[in-house]
């Protein structure tokens, strides 16, 4: 098969796509550049790029590089902003996953006559009994990311290679490290990447600061309606936050469980207070065929989060247990078992 | 349509380098291998490399018409460009123009010191009237390039020329002319400048060598921007690159001696080239007039695809080209001499820079307009799907 390999310049897709050499495969070798901004920092930096390029010189496949920027800007970086304007959590992976690694990047390997395209998330595509492609976690659970791609239907998975989606990180770097591949050790990436790390919380408000206003809100107690002081931004507060926030009197731990930026309003309460039967979903993707109300599902909130037993409604879903509150904008991921089945965002 | 069996690559690329002839290769071991001295030394193998030099700036300033003396020898186009750009003395609030579509070699460095910025036409030609209303007695410097390197474009110097000396006649004058080495007659072209770019590499000549000439005009208002040694007049610090200067002189003197016949040949390839094309493939054109073109460019808008896209195909059949140029990690970026066409970002993205040189031949255009047409069948067939 002629494989193009999605290359980040990471441990997980190099040894990807040393997999697919040694499976015998034409594998190609790509680096998207989504970012040119002053935060060149993340997954699409020039350090990164040339990793990518030196691994394919070690397998000897050939490298290209894709300028994807405008469609990055425009799909994930201006929709990330105007979340946060908004008073929502986006979460810009999931949709560079959405637009980018599974939208562009596809449609340009089928016009290059690629048969399929790899990556390096920890997730699984297996067939079910009836053929049809499925997103399964990966083997390593404490690394599984097929949160991050449960916004994927059966055609994109129809496409898609994951190679190291059977591997324990141990075993990838291992194997990497007895391949000769230069990033065998390079640490995983964490932050977002067009926001430049430095001190986490400030780059963001940095990068938010030069592209919105924002705007201080009132912290007010939830029961009593107290009010607490001021936060400097309402724009970066996100719901279930702790830290950043004014004390009271009693110096309890005070959770956000209320964000209104039109009132310029954070709503703080105890952990309890932060409790929710249910979700409102919008965006509903499904692998295949949509699931009726009633199905029995589980319900994962964050990338590395604990999956949570719920039958989804009409409006979202209903959790067995009172679970806690998600900021809107969030990706919910959707599973039957270990199979991912689809995916809302919250709102 | 023309199949060649036993070829598989065609090099459309000679804007961007060119293969270096072999009687250049020949030259350049001698001073590599036999002749390697320092060219500052006292002793006799210094002398011969010094001669190298010497000589290779007479066949220089034969060439481009100006005495040997004015060829300051440099690492290439865009230190010649530096050199000219940020060399230069400006006094308090004089002002350097510059054209829209330089090189970046000129444009970098004229941005960081607030040029100001002349526009062009559709048509990939300096606007001289704009041109005019920039150009006044606080004008320091004008350069506007010989020949586009991407669509290809003459400029039209003279009329460049007598608009400064009009307007601005304390000015000097730039010109980079490094993609106007191959095809034209530069001496003529580039007369009544102060200041001209060369390079090797674009004409069969190595990579590493270039010339700015400089008239005693500019020589009294140019300072060096590599400071070191006395080398190249006191304007260019650092050991003579001997070998890239007698390379680069024999590929002048080569290139100069056939210019005429590869202008003819080239130019009846370019036009099969374009020609086949624009018949073979709906919707596909030249960006610009054929006729403001200088002989070796094919500059072609595909519509509706990308061109990102389609060079990695053409790649796939062994046909180099390209566009625009590559960011620090090596992706294409749009191209700053489209938009300031003012071309349409989607026109701009489908656009495929072609460039032919003295060793393009006819079964290598034969084999890249069969690429192309295989290569553009198979991204439109895939869009169907």
């Amino acid at each position: 098969m002629r494989i193009l390999v999605a290359m980040s310049g990471g441990v997980d897709s190099s040894v990807a796509a040393a997999l697919l050499v040694d499976g015998g495969h034409e594998v190609v070798g790509a680096t998207m550049k989504l970012w040119g901004g002053a935060g060149d920092s993340g997954c699409c930096s020039v350090a990164d790029v040339t990793d990518a390029r030196r691994v394919c010189d070690r397998l000897g496949i050939d490298h290209h590089v894709f300028n994807f920027t405008e469609v990055f800007n425009e799909m994930v970086v201006d929709p990330y902003v105007e979340a946060h304007r908004r008073g929502e959590t986006p979460n810009p992976c999931v949709e560079c996953n959405r637009h980018l690694k599974f939208d562009a990047f596809i449609a340009r390997a089928e016009r290059l006559g690629f048969d399929s395209v790899a990556t390096g998330h920890h997730a699984r595509v297996e067939r079910d009994a009836d053929g049809r492609s499925q997103l399964v976690r990966g083997h390593d659970r404490a690394k599984d990311q097929s949160y991050v791609l449960s916004i994927l239907g059966s055609d994109q998975l129809d496409y898609l290679l994951l190679p190291v989606g059977t591997m324990e990180k141990s075993q990838v770097r291992a194997f990497a490290e007895q391949r000769g591949l230069i990033t065998f050790a390079k640490p995983d990436s964490q932050d977002v990447c067009f926001i430049a790390s430095r001190t986490k919380g400030l780059g963001r408000a940095q990068f938010l600061g030069e592209r919105i206003d924002l705007h201080p809100a009132r912290v007010v107690e939830s029961a009593s309606g107290a009010e607490h002081g001021e936060v400097a931004a309402v724009e970066l507060v996100t719901i279930g936050q702790r830290r950043g926030l004014p004390t009271d009197s009693s110096m309890r731990p005070r959770y956000v469980i209320d964000v209104d930026v039109n009132k310029r309003v954070v709503t703080v309460g105890d952990r309890e207070e932060l409790m929710v039967l249910g979700l409102r979903l919008s965006n509903r993707t499904w692998v295949h065929e949509p699931r009726v109300s009633g199905t029995r599902v589980l319900a994962q909130m964050s990338a590395h989060g604990a999956a949570r037993k719920a039958t989804l409604d009409d409006e979202g879903l209903t959790f067995d247990e009172p679970s806690r509150k998600i900021a809107r904008g969030q990706i919910v991921a959707l599973y039957e078992e270990h199979c991912v089945v689809g995916s809302g965002v919250v709102c | 349509m023309t199949s060649a069996p036993e070829r598989t690559s065609a090099y459309l690329d000679h804007g961007a380098t060119t293969p270096v002839m072999s009687e250049v290769v020949d030259e350049m071991l001698v001073y590599l291998r036999d002749d390697f001295a320092n060219p500052s030394g006292v002793y006799r193998a210094a002398r011969d490399a010094r001669r190298a030099i010497d000589d290779a700036r007479d066949v220089l300033g034969e060439a481009f018409g100006c005495a040997s003396g004015e060829i300051v020898f440099t690492s290439g186009g865009t230190e010649a460009d530096n050199l000219a750009i940020l060399g230069i003395e400006r006094r308090e609030g004089g002002r350097v123009v510059v054209s829209a579509i330089e090189h970046h070699g000129v444009l970098r460095p004229a941005e960081s010191i607030g040029a100001t910025i002349a526009p062009v036409g559709r048509d990939g030609l300096i606007d001289l009237d704009h041109l005019a209303q920039l150009l006044d007695d606080m004008t320091d410097l004008v350069s506007v390039m010989a020949v586009n390197n991407e669509v290809g474009t003459i400029q039209p110097m003279a009329s460049v020329i007598k608009l400064v000396n009009t307007h601005a006649p304390t000015a000097l004058i730039h010109c980079d002319a490094v993609q106007a080495l191959a095809f034209c007659d530069v001496k003529t072209l580039t007369r009544g400048c102060d200041l001209v770019s060369y390079s090797a590499h674009k004409i069969g000549g190595p990579k590493g060598v270039g010339a700015l000439v400089v008239n005693d005009r500019a020589r009294a208002r140019l300072h060096p921007i590599l400071r070191g040694g006395s080398q190249e007049r006191d304007l260019r610090a650092g050991t003579e690159n001997v070998a890239g200067i007698a390379g680069f002189a024999v590929a002048v003197r080569i290139t100069s001696q056939r210019r005429a016949e590869t202008v003819e040949r080239v130019r009846a390839l370019r036009d099969r080239f374009v020609d086949t094309l624009v018949h073979e493939i709906p919707g596909v054109h030249e960006s610009v007039d054929r006729n403001l073109r200088h002989p070796g460019n094919a500059h072609l808008v595909f519509p509706e695809v990308t061109n990102e896209e389609f060079l990695l195909l053409l790649d796939r059949y062994g046909v180099a080209a390209s566009a625009g140029s590559s960011c620090a990690s090596g992706a294409i970026e749009p191209s700053h001499v489209l938009v300031a066409m003012a071309m349409s970002p989607e026109e701009a993205r489908s656009c495929i820079r072609f460039t032919l040189g003295q060793s393009s031949s006819g079964d290598e255009i034969d084999y890249a307009i069969a690429s192309v047409i295989a290569a553009h069948h198979q991204i439109v067939a895939s869009d169907r799907r």
